[in-house]
C-alpha cells in the first residue's frame, strides 16, 4: 500500500511497552508491536476455535451454530472440550485478545505522544464482556453462566436472563443504560449534522466556522457546550451506556436474585409515607 | 442552611440504607433449568432459601389409629363426608384438623359449646366439610397436579383459620368519577409481583373460564389476534404463578418461545393442570360457600375469598417443599363414598361441578 509523503514524519520508533524494538515495525498500514502480535494470536486461534466448535456442533447455518458454556455442576473447574471447555478457552482467547487491543492503543498512542483516550474508552467494552463471562459467573461460582457464543443461541440467553428476574426493565441499571445507549445515538446524531450542515453547504454557499455551529445551538436551545465540550460529552455518555449495562447484569444473581419489580418495594416502603 | 444540610445528609443515608438492605449479598444458590447456555436458571439468596425452608416444615401427624370398630357415620349424627371412618380415625382427623386450622380456638371454632357436634349451626363447620371434599377431590382426581405429595388443610392454612393466601375480585382503586379505572398501574401489588400489570389476573384465569394463551404459535402473523390488554393480564398471571412459586419464567418455559410445550419444561404441564384444578376448586367448591359466609368473610364485591397459586404453594416451588401431605390421612386422599346427599351444600354448587368436570376442561387443551 502506497504511503502519502508525509506519513513518515509519524512512522517513527519508540513508545512500546514490551518487546522493545523487536515489533516495533509496520506490516503494509499497520503498525504491528508485541500486542499487535498476542492480538493476531489470540483472535486467530479463538476464532479457528469457534469454527471447530460450529465443525463438530449440528449445524453449518450461520444463525443456528452455538458454543454453550459448560452445565453448572461444573462450577469454576475446567469441563471437558466438547461439555463447555471449547467455550471457556475461546472465552480466554477473546479475552487476552481484546486486552491485546487496547494494549496495542496504548503503545500507538504512546508513539504519538497523545492521551490514552482511546483505549480509556475501549476498556469500557471490555468490561462489559469481562463483567459478562467472568466476573458474573465468578461471583455466582459457574461458568455456566456466562452467555453462549451464537448469533441466536445468546439471544437467547438474553431473554432467559432478562426472565429469571420476571421483567428486567425494572432493573435500575438496566434502565440508566438503556437511556445512556439512547442519548449516546441522539448526541451522535446531532454533532454529526451539525458538523455537516457547517462543513459541506450546499451550492453557492460557503463552508461555516465554528461560531456558526456554537451560535445554532445557542439559538436553537440557549446553549452551545463548545467543540471540545461535545467531544467529551460523547466519550461521558458512551462510556456511561457500557459502564451501566456492566452494572446492570452484575447485580443481576450476584446482589439481586428476586423479580426486579420487587426490587423497588424499597421505595414505596420508605417510612416517610409508608 | 445547615438544618437543610442535615436534612440532605439523613435523607442520603436513609436512601443508602434502602439500596443496600434490599441486595442480596453473593455467593447466591443456582439451578440450572435448561440446557446449558440457555440462561434458564433459578437463582436463590441462601438467606431467602433458609426462610422458605423453617417456614416450611409440616408438623408431626397424630399416630395412627385402628380403622376397626363401628364407623363414625354410626355412632355420630349428621356426618355427612367422612362416615365411613372408624370413631377412632375420625376422632383423630378432627383433632388434626383443629390444629392444622384453628388452633387457637379449638373444636368451638366450628362447634357450639352445650349443642352437641352435629348441629351445622356455625357457617365455619357448613365451610369445613365443603373444604374436605374439595381436598379429596384435589387429592383423587388433580394427580396431574398435586400427585406424589397430595394436599390436606394444612397445605394452605398452617394454623389459620382463612389460609394467608387469598383473594378476592379485585375493585379499582379510587378514581376520576366517569372514569374507567384500567385496574393496573398500581403500585406495591403482590398478585403481579409489584409490576405495573393489570392486579387482578384471578378473575379472568382462576375464576372464569378463559385459557391463559395469548402467543402466536407461528412466527408471522396468521391470524392469531390477542389484545394488549388480555397479554398484559396473561402476564400478570404468569408473575403471580412465580411469585407464588418462588421461581422465575424459566422454571416452565424457554423464553425465546413462550407457547411451545416442546421447548418447555414439564412445570408448565403441571401449572397448567394446577390452573384448571384452581378453576374448579373456585367454582364448584369454594363459590357455593359464599351463601353461608358472614360479610367479614368476603371480598368488597361481596363474593368468598378464593383459591390462586399463593393459597398452596405460599413462596415453594412446591407446597411445604414437596413433603407428602396425606400418607398419614387416608381418608383425605380420596373422595368419600357417596353417603347421603349432602343437602346443606346447596343446590348451586352441585350444578357447577357438573359444568366443571375434568371432561369440559381438558377440551381447551391443545
Amino acid at each position: 500500500m502506497s504511503m502519502l509523503t508525509f506519513e513518515k514524519k509519524y512512522r517513527v520508533r519508540g513508545g512500546t511497552l514490551l518487546g522493545g524494538d523487536l515489533f516495533d515495525f509496520w506490516i503494509g498500514p499497520f503498525w504491528v508491536g508485541f500486542f499487535g502480535v498476542t492480538t493476531l494470536f489470540f483472535a486467530s486461534l479463538g476464532t479457528g476455535l469457534l469454527v471447530y466448535g460450529a465443525a463438530m456442533g449440528p449445524t453449518w447455518n450461520i444463525w443456528q451454530i452455538n458454543i454453550a458454556p459448560p452445565d453448572l455442576s461444573y462450577g469454576l473447574g475446567l469441563a471437558p472440550l466438547m461439555e463447555g471447555g471449547l467455550w471457556q478457552i475461546i472465552t480466554i482467547c477473546a479475552t487476552l485478545a481484546f486486552a491485546s487491543w487496547a494494549m496495542r492503543q496504548v503503545e500507538i498512542s504512546r508513539k504519538l505522544g497523545m492521551g490514552l483516550h482511546i483505549p480509556f474508552a475501549f476498556s469500557f467494552a471490555i468490561l462489559a464482556y469481562v463483567t459478562l463471562v467472568i466476573v458474573r459467573p465468578v461471583l455466582l461460582g459457574a461458568w455456566g453462566h456466562g452467555f453462549p457464543y451464537g448469533i441466536l443461541s445468546h439471544l437467547d440467553w438474553v431473554s432467559n436472563v432478562g426472565y429469571q428476574f420476571l421483567h428486567f426493565h425494572y432493573n435500575p441499571a438496566h434502565m440508566i443504560a438503556v437511556t445512556f445507549f439512547f442519548t449516546t445515538a441522539m448526541a451522535l446524531s446531532m454533532h454529526g449534522s451539525l458538523i455537516l450542515m457547517a462543513t459541506d453547504p450546499r451550492e453557492g454557499e460557503t463552508v461555516k466556522t465554528g461560531e456558526h455551529e456554537n451560535t445554532f445551538f445557542r439559538d436553537d436551545i440557549g446553549y452551545s457546550i463548545g467543540a471540545l465540550g461535545i467531544h467529551r460529552l460523547g466519550v461521558f455518555v458512551a462510556i456511561s451506556a457500557a459502564f451501566w449495562s456492566a452494572v446492570c447484569i452484575v447485580i443481576s444473581g450476584p446482589f439481586w436474585t428476586r423479580g426486579w419489580p420487587e426490587w423497588w418495594n424499597w421505595w414505596l416502603e420508605l417510612p416517610v409515607w409508608y | 442552611m445547615k438544618i437543610i444540610n442535615m436534612n440532605w445528609f439523613a435523607s442520603a443515608a436513609v436512601l443508602g440504607a434502602a439500596l443496600l438492605s434490599g441486595c442480596d449479598i453473593p455467593p447466591q444458590e443456582t439451578v440450572q433449568r435448561g440446557y446449558r447456555g440457555t440462561g434458564m436458571e433459578a437463582v436463590y439468596s441462601p438467606e431467602v432459601l433458609q426462610a422458605l425452608v423453617d417456614a416450611n416444615q409440616v408438623p408431626a401427624a397424630i399416630p395412627a389409629v385402628s380403622s376397626e370398630g363401628p364407623r363414625a357415620a354410626d355412632v355420630y349424627e349428621n356426618v355427612q363426608v367422612l362416615g365411613d371412618l372408624s370413631v377412632a380415625e375420625f376422632t383423630r382427623l378432627m383433632a388434626s384438623i383443629t390444629q392444622w386450622v384453628s388452633p387457637e380456638q379449638g373444636c368451638n371454632y366450628c362447634h357450639v359449646a352445650g349443642e352437641g357436634f352435629a348441629a351445622d349451626t356455625l357457617y365455619t363447620k357448613k365451610v369445613s366439610r365443603v373444604m374436605i371434599q374439595m381436598t379429596q377431590n384435589a387429592n383423587q382426581n388433580w394427580g396431574a397436579h398435586v400427585g406424589g405429595a397430595g394436599v390436606n388443610c394444612y397445605t394452605c392454612h398452617r394454623g389459620n383459620n382463612v389460609p394467608q393466601y387469598v383473594w378476592n375480585i379485585g375493585v379499582p382503586p379510587r378514581h376520576a368519577s366517569g372514569m374507567v379505572h384500567q385496574m393496573q398501574n398500581v403500585a406495591h401489588q403482590e398478585s403481579n409481583a409489584y409490576a405495573s400489570l393489570p392486579f387482578d389476573p384471578f378473575t379472568r384465569y382462576l375464576l372464569e373460564d378463559n385459557a391463559a394463551r395469548v402467543a402466536g404459535d407461528t412466527p408471522l402473523p396468521t391470524g392469531h389476534e390477542a389484545s394488549i390488554e388480555s397479554t398484559e393480564y396473561v402476564y400478570s398471571l404468569m408473575m403471580h404463578y412465580s411469585d407464588a412459586l418462588g421461581v422465575n419464567c424459566t422454571h416452565c418455559h424457554n423464553t425465546r418461545a413462550f407457547a411451545a410445550w416442546d421447548q418447555s419444561n414439564s412445570e408448565r404441564v403441571k401449572a397448567w393442570h394446577g390452573q384448571q384444578m384452581v378453576k374448579e376448586m373456585n367454582n364448584a367448591y369454594i363459590n357455593p360457600t359464599n351463601q353461608w359466609l358472614p360479610a367479614y368473610r368476603q371480598g368488597a364485591l361481596g363474593d368468598a375469598q378464593k383459591v390462586n397459586c399463593a393459597t398452596c404453594h405460599q413462596g415453594a416451588y412446591q407446597p411445604l417443599l414437596g413433603a407428602n401431605m396425606i400418607a398419614d390421612y387416608p381418608s383425605l386422599s380420596r373422595l368419600a363414598p357417596a353417603a347421603e346427599p349432602a343437602e346443606a351444600m346447596g343446590e348451586g354448587m352441585e350444578m357447577e361441578s357438573a359444568n366443571l368436570d375434568n371432561g369440559s376442561m381438558s377440551g381447551e387443551a391443545h
